[in-house]
């Protein structure tokens, strides 16, 4: 419109000036000199516009007219250097003075690679050792980095409780690098702030704690660092008066309750399931989460593999778990009845507590398990859950010492953590000196106390009594929120640090990338308390570390260098202790053991647990976490009130409905799920849920479980009450049909079955022959195998894969539509009573069948055979008819309805593998067997002239897995691991009725049920 | 004497032309239609209908483009939803009118004559419809041409394994087949248009289209060698296309897909659902356009019965199914016929059984086959049947095949109904225009109907 008007005054101003110049022209003139004008154009280069042969020929009454008209812009007109090109070069000339006016740049001089640095060598990725902690707990991990871009999680094989193996949080916690929601800068109550105004702040407020020091509080969750612990003790020197608070959501509370009175000190207990014949989990889910998780699954089911030595597992439990799924007996029990179970069988083993009370029930079993163990003297193991009371934690210990198993399946050690607390005893001293108005200074070091405190604490409300609210975190979440100032946390995989695994074992953690923000490591906070606050976190770590190994120079530089680089410090496990008992089970009252309350049927109890995939909360805002279907529930993005069948059918409720929980007076809101195997009268809730301020992921989803937990009873309590409403909440589950209909799919026989009959899984079908000659694999031939003996469904394959392979995430809705995109599924199945029913897992994935339906039904040849036998899958010629997916027997094929992979920042993207395309939208995708990690072991062999060797390439979900239930290799090797799974009895293929001849085939599950108890079926 | 034939059946059936007519009659009658008749308000207020969801459809398919596949309800595993049940309805619908034309003038069936030209109508625009989703229904449409086969530097084919491919060859081949037959049989027809015409655009345009057509003998000749010939490419299509459309499911191994049964079942679910919709169409033009003499009760009989054999087929076929699987022994099998019993679909099976089987039934007694309204309500249920069986076939034996742990539901999105709804636009918006500007009743052929067309050996 601008323009439009602006062209029309043009139009007049050109018309006007016709006219006049008209008027000129009748005046007597100089004639024009027409020859002149001919040589003057032929001499101008380029083109050469004029209006008329006046302007042309430069004649003075043109130069006069054009005075006359524009007395201005004359001398420029006439000017050879006109307006436009003076405004062009001036532009040209203001932007380039711009550049580089603003700052004087430093002298910083680049070079080229000349000689390029030793290990980047472009496409080749690096692997640096490092350690994830989690509650304090570290796991070791090799971290895969690509040009300085860490993009993959692995496990240290020679890290003690990783064994080259990961669980599913590393395995995300990539992601969690790169979330854009994290925290990028100091804030001072909302505004940004510099590092230097924050320790400036901060020594003018430690200035006047210098006097006592009494209003200084520091809370941090769990350390076993011990560079932070050094710190912490030099602060609390400087500062005697001062208090360091530790807690937790998910706290060990109960075990070092139970040490601390057993032994006199708290003490760690570490279990050796390699050598344990018999084992009897009370609640104990050891093979799903917890400390040791990673390592107790290799060792776990080591003695599962061998059908002579085969262990036994006995499950007690409230929740149903991954380890129940895996028992070869399992009980559902209420909490306090766990305990009389655990009575019993201590008084079966002749430990001298009182008698239990209601357990006749389960005298059978209590009988068969008491004998089973005691035939197993020295080789068993009784653990505790940390869902349990301290009494039961002291049951399994005494039962422990009475069988005679403390010293070879029981060891005890010393804490690894640095300073051994009862978390929730401390939490509630810092919330009572808050009440009290003694807090002047509080320092929260990665902790989100205002969400995750126990609702009776009422931290958010007390917090406004501290005078100085100090946070320090990975995102600004809901105590930041209320926090005077914040500093952003550096990721693990950005910091110096150290840290302790479950035995003790320290790694050190280096960065695999420096800071994408301003994230500082939580020693680099602590050094700024100590007055400090210019040493950068490895200078504090090295420090530390020299005054430990009392090393300097270069002995020093030469130990530091192996630690960092092995991902271990060498010999630092903890030794394994013999510690003396200081409490007679005689002696436990009912402090310890209390009488279970009046078993009343209608009754309900409440379970804690902390969520199967975002943990405590702190892994909310990590969409991959979010999308992999939980553990048996398979639900992905909420968290439910799990209750047992018998109980929402006594209470009228179903899934999806609406209940309001109320324990105290505090009521939430949440959507049931019924679980098949929960203890009758327990409602389960998952912590982790309800976040307000979690990010763009975690925010607002589920409910907040915790607004329901009282510090006293962490993980259940008695006197719920459940009022069901109107309301309707749509839950998205990836699997809603439980029973395998009859269909022999999760294959799973008893020992004694397989005595009988080695081959009872393999089926007797003659699908597989055919008239044709099959092709013929000279080279390589990919096929995998899948144990289901050894698979306890922890879901670390398939965040693993999510990571690999650049899988998408797609949200809830999608996911409730029935759209996910992950390529490895755990299927589920219940069998039997559906109040505790077997349970058994399946992961399944494209099985890479011989004669693959998807493969004929393609109309543009998408997804076709490879010469080593691979079901591949061409994404760009690829239109997305779907009929691949419907002629898949196995719907492992998963589809980009929509562009799903599109990351809203730009950050997100660096996560992505270089490795692996990028699937757009309407491709359909599936597992590779991880050919780009076939392709790259081929490069490497190729390049030396040999063979890929056996167990040299790994896909993703098997370099993952703890239980090695995944085997991948070339099946023409007959030396080959995988081709000596396929050659063992329990191999069988997945619908092989069908002919499809399936590339991955399962090895059927046994069980080890005790037939003493066998005998009642 | 009127009484008393009423009360008897005639032992004539009733005459494919009323008496009376003259070559001239009834060249003016169905021509008028297009060249003099005022355009009633009927028309515009049909076209108007048909328009609307024609934009809808636009609309729709815009979207779709934009945002891809996930507007409509399908998921894994239940990778085809209303985009395959349309394609595969739309087709079955085109095939009464090649049916029509090609097989019953090849048994010289001559009553054929005053249905056949709007019944290939019929087919050309069903067909238009149907093949819009198979282009549509891909996950990226602007590369759906790599189904067909044309050379490039790449020597990239497509997979002649896969029965897509057959179906792009079957359903262009029928496309063109039955444009070809439509247009051939029009000419004669477009010429008289021309002559009669008074617009000169109408002249001009009738002229093109009437490529030259002067009614010689010559012309006649040919025009009858390449009409028959026609007919005898277009019988095998009758057959063949619904047989490889049935073959997209047929070799499939999903339970519920892989049956022998399915080429002779959906031909002759096919025909049976074209003549339904052959019938809802004949039925209100014929009151609309007063085509009473020319479109009689003989045919509606003949229509009815042919509905009520195809229908049995089908019913047949239901049996044959639910048969195989208990004797197959097959516990895939045996399930999917107990999930279509009795599973969350099964109100749509029994309402399925009941349109196609059990409402056909009425059409045993001849007074139901000479009820125009209840003829035109058992075409609607039958259509809806249809419809219902390609539900019940494509995406229920889907949600459940092998492994219990991705069995899921399939519920289509307002998309899904939208895109539906907005193909029948089409089909609307086309037959109206179709009935507007072409003689929606073959003129020269009716005119061979009349007595005065009969050959008399009355030469002296």
């Amino acid at each position: 419109m601008a323009d439009a008007h602006d062209r029309d005054i043009d139009t007049d101003a050109q018309r006007s000036a016709a006219d006049t110049a008209g008027a000129a022209m009748r005046k007597p003139r100089t004639a024009l000199d027409l020859p002149a004008l001919r040589a003057k154009l032929a001499d101008r280069q380029g083109k050469a516009y004029w209006r008329s042969l006046e302007e042309l020929a430069g004649t003075p009454e043109f130069e006069a007219y054009l005075k006359a008209e524009f007395p201005d812009q004359a001398p420029q007109m006439l000017d050879p250097l006109e307006r436009r090109t003076f405004l062009k070069l001036m532009g040209a000339s203001f932007a380039l003075a711009g550049v580089s006016a603003c700052t004087r740049q430093p002298t910083e001089k680049v070079f080229p690679y000349v000689q390029a640095p030793e290990l980047i060598v472009p496409g080749e990725p690096l692997y640096f050792a490092t350690a994830m902690p989690l509650g304090g707990i570290a796991t070791g991990l090799l971290v895969e980095s690509h040009m300085g871009r860490p993009t993959k999680i692995e496990g240290n094989p020679d890290h003690p409780a990783s064994l080259g193996a990961t669980d599913l949080f590393c395995q995300a916690s990539v992601l969690g690098l790169y979330d854009p929601d994290r925290s990028q800068v100091i804030r001072q109550v909302g505004d940004v702030q510099t590092w230097a105004n924050f320790t400036a702040a901060l020594a003018q407020l430690m200035t006047a704690q210098k006097a006592s020091g009494a209003g200084l509080r520091i809370l941090s969750g769990t350390v076993t660092s011990p560079t932070f612990a050094a710190q912490i003790r030099q602060l609390l020197s400087q500062y005697p008066q001062s208090t360091w608070h530790q807690w937790e959501p998910v706290s060990r509370d109960a075990a070092s309750a139970a040490t601390r009175r057993a032994f006199g000190r708290p003490l760690d207990t570490q279990y050796r399931f390699d050598r344990a014949d018999r084992v009897l989990s009370l609640d104990a889910d050891f093979l799903g989460g917890g400390p040791g998780q990673v390592r107790y699954v290799r060792d776990y089911v080591t003695r599962r593999r061998d059908p002579e030595t085969m262990n036994r597992l006995y499950v007690v439990e409230t929740v149903p778990s991954n380890t129940g799924a895996m028992a070869d007996h399992r009980l559902a029990l209420r909490p306090a009845e766990i305990a009389e179970f655990a009575i019993a069988v201590a008084r079966g083993l002749g430990v001298g507590v009182r008698a239990p009370q209601g357990v006749e029930a389960h005298s059978k079993l209590i009988d068969a398990v008491v004998r089973d163990l005691q035939e197993h003297r020295g080789r068993s193991i009784v653990m505790a859950g940390e869902w349990t009371a301290p009494g039961v934690h002291l049951l399994a210990h005494a039962i422990n010492d009475a069988l005679g198993n403390a010293g070879s399946t029981v060891l005890y050690t010393e804490p690894v953590d640095a300073a051994p607390t009862d978390t929730a005893e401390s939490l509630r001293a810092l919330v009572a000196a808050m009440d009290a108005g003694t807090v002047e200074l509080l320092v929260m070091l990665d902790t989100n106390p205002v969400y995750a405190a126990p609702a009776d604490l009422e931290f958010g409300a007390r917090l406004a009594k501290v005078g100085t609210r100090v946070h320090y975190g990975l995102y600004v979440d809901e105590t930041a929120e209320l926090s005077h100032w914040h500093v952003p946390a550096a990721h693990y995989l950005e910091s110096w640090s150290d840290a302790r695994a479950y035995d003790g074992t320290v790694t050190i953690l280096q960065p695999l990338i420096a800071p994408l923000y301003e994230g500082r490591t939580p020693h680099e906070v602590l050094d700024v308390l100590l007055g400090g606050g210019q040493k950068s976190s490895y200078d504090l770590v090295r420090d530390h570390w020299t005054a430990e190994w009392s090393a300097s120079g270069s002995e020093f530089d030469v130990r530091w260098r192996k630690a960092v680089h092995d991902g271990v410090v060498a010999g630092s496990a903890l030794p394994a202790l013999n510690p003396t008992w200081t409490s007679r089970p005689t002696s436990w009252g009912a402090d310890v053991l209390p009488a279970p309350p009046a078993a009343s049927p209608d009754a309900l109890e409440i379970a804690f647990r902390p969520d199967p995939t975002v943990y405590d909360g702190r892994f909310a805002n990590n969409a991959w976490l979010q999308e992999v279907p939980k553990a048996l529930s398979r639900l992905t993005w909420d968290n439910t009130a799990q209750v047992a069948p018998a109980t929402a059918e006594k209470l009228g409720i179903g899934n999806e409905d609406v209940v309001e929980l109320e324990l105290n007076g505090r009521t939430v809101r949440a959507p049931v799920w019924i679980a098949p195997g929960q203890a009758a009268g327990v409602v389960t809730v998952h912590l982790g849920y309800g976040r307000r301020r979690a990010g763009q992921v975690g925010s607002g989803i589920g409910f907040n479980a915790y607004e329901l937990r009282a510090s006293d009873r962490p993980w259940s309590a008695g006197g719920l009450v459940i009022r069901k409403t109107p309301g309707h909440y749509g839950l998205a589950c990836t699997q809603h049909h439980h029973s395998m209909e009859g269909r022999n799919l999760a294959r799973v026989g008893t020992l004694e079955q397989y005595r009988d009959n080695p081959h009872f899984a393999a089926s007797k079908s003659e699908a597989d022959k055919s008239m044709f000659e099959p092709y013929k694999y000279t080279g390589y031939s990919w096929g995998m195998t899948v144990d289901l003996n050894a698979c306890v469904g922890c879901n670390a394959c398939v965040v693993a894969c999510v990571a690999e392979n650049n899988i998408p995430v797609v949200g809830k809705d999608q996911v409730a539509r029935g759209r996910e995109m992950q390529w490895i599924r755990i299927d589920r199945y219940y069998e039997g009573d559906l109040d505790n029913p077997a349970t058994y897992q399946q992961p399944v994935f494209c099985m890479h069948c011989e004669q693959a339906p998807c493969e004929t039904v393609c109309p543009v040849n998408a997804t076709v055979h490879d010469h080593e036998g691979l079901n591949a899958m061409v994404y760009n010629r690829c239109v997305g008819t779907r009929y691949c997916s419907n002629n898949c027997p196995y719907k492992v094929r998963r589809f980009n309805f929509t562009l799903y992979n599109n990351p809203q920042s730009d950050v997100l993207k660096m996560v992505f593998n270089p490795d692996v395309t990028v699937r757009s939208r309407g491709v359909m995708e599936k597992c590779t067997y991880c050919v780009q990690r076939i392709n790259f072991s081929r490069v490497r062999a190729e390049r030396e002239q040999r063979k890929i060797r056996d167990g040299e390439l790994l896909t993703a979900c098997q370099q993952a897995c703890p239980a090695e239930a995944l085997t991948f290799g070339n099946i023409n090797d007959a030396d080959a691991k995988v081709t000596r799974h396929k050659a063992e009895p329990r191999n069988y293929s997945l619908l092989n009725d069908l002919g499809t001849l399936p590339r991955t085939t399962y090895l059927a599950g046994l069980r080890n049920p005790n037939p003493a108890l066998e005998a009642k079926a | 004497m009127a009484v008393t034939e009423r009360r008897e059946p005639p032992l004539e059936p009733p005459p494919v032309i009323e008496p009376g007519h003259t070559f001239a009659s009834v060249t003016e009658k169905i021509s008028a239609v297009v060249l003099t008749r005022k355009t009633s308000l009927g028309w515009y207020f049909g076209f108007f209908i048909g328009f609307l969801g024609l934009q809808l459809f636009l609309v729709s398919v815009t979207y779709l483009f934009i945002k891809g596949t996930y507007i409509w309800g399908v998921n894994i595993p239940v990778g085809w939803g209303f985009d395959i049940i349309n394609f595969v309805w739309w087709i079955g619908i085109g095939h009464a009118g090649t049916l029509i034309s090609a097989i019953l003038l090849l048994f010289r069936q001559s009553w054929r004559t005053s249905i056949n030209r709007f019944a290939e109508a019929m087919t050309l625009f069903a067909v238009a419809c149907a093949g819009m989703y198979p282009i549509i229904h891909t996950g990226r449409p602007w590369l759906a041409y790599w189904l067909v086969p044309y050379p490039n530097t790449m020597n990239m084919w497509p997979n002649f394994r896969s029965p897509l491919i057959w179906d792009v060859f079957a359903v262009s081949t029928y496309a063109t087949v039955s444009l070809l037959f439509w247009f051939v049989g029009l000419i004669p027809d477009l010429a008289t248009l021309r002559d009669r015409s008074t617009h000169p655009a109408g002249r001009f345009i009738y002229g093109l289209l009437a490529m030259g057509w002067r009614g010689s003998a010559v012309h006649w000749h040919r025009y009858e060698t390449a009409y028959l010939l026609l007919a005898a490419i277009s019988t095998p299509l009758v057959l063949s296309v619904h047989t490889i459309v049935s073959f997209d499911f047929a070799v499939a191994q999903v339970p519920g897909w892989h049956a022998t049964v399915f080429p002779p079942y959906f031909v002759a679910g096919a025909v049976f659902a074209g003549f339904a919709m052959v019938m809802i169409i004949a039925i209100p033009l014929r009151r609309f356009y007063g085509l009473q003499d020319f479109v009689t009760m003989r045919h509606f009989d003949y229509m009815g019965r042919i509905t009520l054999a195809t229908g049995m087929f089908v019913a047949y076929g239901y049996m044959m199914e639910t048969f195989m699987a208990w004797y197959s022994g097959n516990p895939f099998e045996k399930y999917m016929i107990y999930n279509r019993f009795f599973g969350p679909y099964a109100p749509l099976y029994w309402l399925l059984i009941f349109c196609n089987v059990i409402s056909i039934q009425a059409l045993w007694f001849q007074r139901v086959r000479q009820h125009l309204g209840a003829l035109f309500v058992i075409s609607l249920i039958v259509s809806v049947g249809m419809w219902l069986e390609r539900f019940i076939i494509i995406p229920v034996s889907l949600t459940r095949d092998f492994l219990p742990s991705s069995w899921g539901m399939y519920y289509p999105t307002f998309w899904d109904w939208s895109t539906f709804i907005g193909t029948m636009g089409l089909f609307v918006t086309l037959l109206f225009l179709f009935v507007r500007v072409l003689p929606m009743i073959s003129i020269f052929e009716m005119r061979t109907l009349l007595p005065e067309a009969e050959v008399k050996d009355e030469v002296a």
